[in-house]
């Protein structure tokens, strides 16, 4: 680690609620040393135009990500199901509403 | 050695417009290359606060001040968003700050020359940042995934700069003769400084080649450069000043407009240092970090006492 001086804080990531009722999506990440101060600087930096009505903000090291090399093990298999999706299905000749 | 089936599968992301990201592999040259501009590109945004921070406290009104003050603290966001897209490349927020202070990294030569009255603010907002916009906008489609996401945050953001700028412009090439003057001297000065910015040109420019096939750059500095030209000599027209350049001229076959030659004896100078505020733009930054150790000290231990107290209860 760097010393105290030059230590700018752990990198947190920062979700953003854009408007109520919709998800928060993520905006981007900033340094903090604390949870409040994470809060603070993720206000300040992603929400100057009220881009918001909620904030998250969790710290990087936190997050579980999958690899890159294991996105065909994940969600290839998926391609093999059409029948989860509507299309598959053949619906009977003058129906309506469905 | 790296490997070649890495690399074209890489490269077959690259041409189908597709996004490289973080964990992603690329090759070392890529990862390079990106760490340079990005960095480059954070420490401009960072530095370019300097020339219009000087004008926060002599801003002409009320209205004036509140603008300036909005602008500049864009563009230290500006500047965080792109040093956290640097960061996911592997390289530290500590490291990238001591590069700028080292002198390892570079920042645009732009913000090497002062701001000596109103109406260069003007000329900045309008010129500089409508320079900028024009690259801005170019990079929004860069290969690497954070980079373009923080372009587009960017783009979005910087409309308004350029249109406050040229606001000013207008205003004052509208006053009295004196102020006309003062509009035409800040042109004067800020145009091929402006021109300048988009790098030398394509016959000669260091870093091009590889950056193109890897869409890290989507045009060329001259392709840039021309439109940014084609834009602003009408914007020019219609506030009644006139761009330094006896050459300048449509070219009605072309489209486009012609322009003379830029120094590039000065833009050399400049780059290796003996602009005219070089000096004084990294000692106010250097001496900036410094000032604030005790505020970065303080958070971190005040982080770790809470980090105790959690523990003990
Ligand atoms: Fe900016
Ligand atoms: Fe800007």
């Amino acid at each position: 680690m760097s010393n105290t001086k030059d230590n700018q804080g752990q990198l947190w990531e920062v979700f953003v609620q854009a408007s109520p009722g919709i998800p928060h999506k993520h905006s981007g990440s900033v340094h903090a040393t604390d949870k409040e101060m994470a809060l603070q600087n993720a206000r300040d930096l992603y929400t100057r135009r009220s881009e918001g009505t909620s904030i998250w903000v969790v710290p990087s090291s936190a997050i579980v990500a999958s690899a890159p090399e294991d996105s065909g093990m994940l969600f290839d298999p998926s391609n093999d199901k059409p029948y989860r999706h509507p299309t598959f299905y053949v619906m009977p000749e003058g129906a309506k509403n469905i | 050695m790296e490997n070649v089936n890495h690399l074209e599968k890489f490269q077959a992301v690259i041409d189908a417009d597709s996004k490289i990201e973080p964990k992603d592999w690329m090759p070392e040259d890529y990862r390079k290359h990106l760490i340079r501009q990005i960095s480059q590109h954070a420490h401009s945004e960072v530095i370019g606060m300097q020339p219009e921070g000087n004008w926060i406290t002599r801003a002409p009104s009320l209205r004036a001040k509140l603008i300036l003050l909005a602008k500049i603290q864009d563009e230290a966001g500006h500047g965080l968003y792109l040093y956290s897209a640097c960061e996911t490349l592997g390289i530290s927020r500590e490291e990238l700050i001591e590069q700028l202070h080292t002198g390892k990294a570079k920042y645009s030569s732009i913000f090497n020359y002062p701001a000596v009255t109103w109406a260069d603010i003007g000329a900045i907002g309008w010129l500089v940042d409508g320079a900028a916009i024009v690259n801005q906008i170019s990079l929004q489609r860069t290969s690497y995934g954070p980079y373009s996401r923080a372009m587009i945050r960017i783009c979005k953001e910087e409309s308004f700069h350029q249109r406050q700028g040229y606001e000013i412009m207008g205003k004052l090439a509208l006053g009295t003769p004196e102020q006309k003057e003062m509009a035409q001297d800040a042109l004067n000065r800020w145009w091929w400084p402006s021109l300048m910015m988009f790098g030398p040109h394509d016959t000669d420019s260091p870093h091009s080649g590889k950056a193109m096939t890897w869409r890290i750059k989507r045009e060329s500095n001259d392709v840039l450069r021309q439109r940014f030209i084609d834009k602003t000599v009408q914007q020019t027209e219609v506030i009644g000043l006139k761009i330094p350049d006896d050459k300048l001229k449509w070219n009605e076959t072309k489209g486009v407009y012609e322009h003379g030659e830029i120094d590039w004896e000065e833009f050399n100078q400049v780059i290796n240092g003996n602009g005219p505020l070089n000096k004084i733009r990294l000692a106010n930054h250097i001496s900036a970090h410094e000032n604030g150790a005790w505020v970065r000290e303080a958070a971190n231990a005040y982080a770790a006492k809470q980090k105790k107290e959690v523990l003990v209860a």
